[in-house]
């Protein structure tokens, strides 16, 4: 199929940025949260919900083998769309969330003693906190903190005393949720395999603004999630490597992940399958493998060009707002801006900009350590997507000016 | 007057205004034209979950009446809830209980508030009405 090269080409797949909100043409900007959808993904749910229906991996009925079929073709979609070695090192879940909880969970109990170490970072969301606060409190390890700068970026001298031979597993943002920041992972993954210690990468945003290969970055392991990369909500994958997936044990019990099951005993299915327990939510990953093959459709210098326009368009209009604080500048920056406007609440911002016909998250959107590090109870952020145009990041600022006259 | 009637007094009010932006510029001089709290009443205990702003409300009872004082750090969110206090302070505990809050319906807020923000109304309203139900059984 043909590539999509330029702006008008990708936003014709998208029915719902085609859309008035409160009376206005929306400018949706608030895809950190969750993109829209491609016409192909839409019509691939509607086509399994309404025919192609039958549960995986059992039956020898053709619509059982048919989902079946689509099921594993977005499993090879996946791994090539990150560069696995294997479909093996490819597990669905149903999102970043439940990919980090199943190696904070499994890869703990197999590796991870008292008296252990795990490093995460302060600008992390909330789900990459919570999942290993709790693996620590079982195990009786340490969790320790990776700061940043007042910019947001990684303070990296500090990893000197962070990582030792105690510390097992590194858990951090590939790009930080509400700075837009691409964090400098390959230090921290080389410095933590000096150690022996092993790298997940919270890939949410990563996995979305750009190409992600794992084995180039030599990570352990990757979680990201299907709808922000224009898939349905519910789905997502954590890839591991095959030589760590091996020796953990699964946390989910159930049907579809076993060998063998006596009453007294039960032995695991092999890779991938011993980590999806029960019926997983095959029409949606059947649908992120749809995703994928959209977003491999999309010219890669185009999306790149594009996100750097949008990048240096919506910089340059908030740098010139008076009283605006951005969050989070750095060079490598993509484009997801978190602000906060002197004298002006978050909310009301976000309230007035919603009566616009403009979408943006308003709040700590997940990540309360980082606002506290900042000292502020929220922030506005504007995230975008390839499929934002120049002029709705002019409109927007225009919009936000507005709003900002009104609350002043 | 009665809850009702300024309630009423209220939809009249909002009913000139023809688009949002005017209402939401009413909000907001409401918002600002009320300091409705004292610092000291702004302490955690005080605080209402569930918004996404930070919003205080204190009671005081006397004279069998219930007098409320709120505030918040979102200027809208102010603005609506000098709305509440509008109308509830100064009341019997009963007819706090009683009170439908149609207004709320009839003046386009409801529906024009964000899913997280109609929560927090919603918990201030729910609020109101804990207090009420408090002072009411504390009489008896």
């Amino acid at each position: 199929m043909a590539k999509i090269v330029n702006i008008a080409q990708m936003r014709e797949h998208f029915p719902a940025l085609n859309q008035k909100v409160n009376n206005r043409d929306l400018i949706y900007f608030d895809n950190g949260a969750t993109a829209q959808k491609p016409q192909s993904v839409i019509e691939l749910i509607n086509d399994m919900n309404s025919g192609t229906n039958g549960n995986i991996h059992r039956a020898v009925h053709e619509l059982s083998a048919r989902c079946t079929d689509l099921y594993e073709s977005a499993r090879l979609a996946v791994k090539e769309f990150i560069n696995a070695e294997s479909t093996d090192e490819i597990i669905f879940t149903s999102g970043t969330t439940a990919s980090v909880n199943l190696v904070a969970n499994s890869f703990t109990s197999r590796f991870i003693s008292k008296g252990d170490a795990v490093l995460i970072c302060e600008a992390d969301h909330h789900s990459n906190i919570v999942p290993w606060q709790m693996a620590c409190k079982r195990a009786g390890a340490e969790l320790r903190v990776l700061p940043v700068d007042q910019n947001g970026e990684w303070i990296l001298d500090k990893l000197d005393s962070l990582i030792d031979s105690k510390l097992k597993i590194v858990s951090v943002a590939h790009i930080s949720n509400v700075l837009g920041i691409k964090n400098p992972v390959q230090e921290i993954i080389e410095r933590a395999h000096r150690f022996g210690a092993r790298v997940l990468l919270d890939g949410a945003q990563g996995v979305v603004h750009g190409k992600v290969d794992v084995k180039d970055l030599n990570c352990d392991f990757y979680a990201f999630s299907g709808h922000k990369l224009y898939g349905p909500t519910g789905t997502g994958v954590l890839y591991g490597k095959r030589e760590v997936l091996e020796e953990m044990e699964p946390w989910m019990g159930g049907g579809d992940m076993v060998d063998s099951v006596t009453l007294a005993k039960t032995t695991f299915a092999p890779l991938p399958l011993k980590f999806e327990a029960g019926t997983p939510n095959f029409i949606g990953v059947a649908a992120l493998g749809e995703a994928i093959n959209f977003v491999n459709r999309v010219d890669i210098d185009f999306m790149t060009a594009h996100e750097e326009r949008l990048t240096s368009s919506l910089n340059k209009e908030l740098e010139e707002i008076e009283g605006l604080t951005l969050f989070g500048k750095s060079k490598q920056k993509l484009p997801i801006f978190s602000f906060n406007v002197e004298g002006v609440h978050h909310t009301d911002l976000a309230m007035l900009l919603d009566k616009m016909g403009v979408a943006v998250r308003s709040g700590m959107m997940c990540c309360e350590p980082l606002m506290t590090r900042f000292g502020v109870t929220g922030m506005i952020r504007a995230s975008l997507l390839p499929y934002n145009t120049i002029e709705e990041t002019e409109l927007f600022t225009k919009s936000l000016r507005k709003a900002i006259n009104m609350l002043r | 007057m009665s809850i009702k009637e300024v309630e009423q007094q209220i939809v009249e009010e909002f009913s000139v205004f023809t688009d949002w932006l005017d209402k939401y510029e009413y909000l907001i001089e409401l918002g600002r034209s009320l300091p409705i709290i004292k610092d000291s009443g702004k302490e955690d205990r005080n605080l209402i979950k569930g918004c996404q702003s930070r919003v205080w409300l204190a009671a005081d009872y006397s004279d069998g009446k219930i007098w409320f004082t709120a505030d918040s750090d979102a200027i809208i969110t102010k603005g609506i809830i000098s709305l509440l206090i509008r109308v509830f302070s100064g009341r019997a505990p009963q007819e706090i209980i009683e009170a439908d809050l149609g207004f709320i319906k009839e003046i386009g807020l409801e529906q024009n508030l964000s899913p997280t923000r109609a929560n927090g109304l919603l918990s201030m309203i729910k609020q109101i009405k804990f207090y009420a139900v408090a002072f009411a059984a504390n009489k008896q």
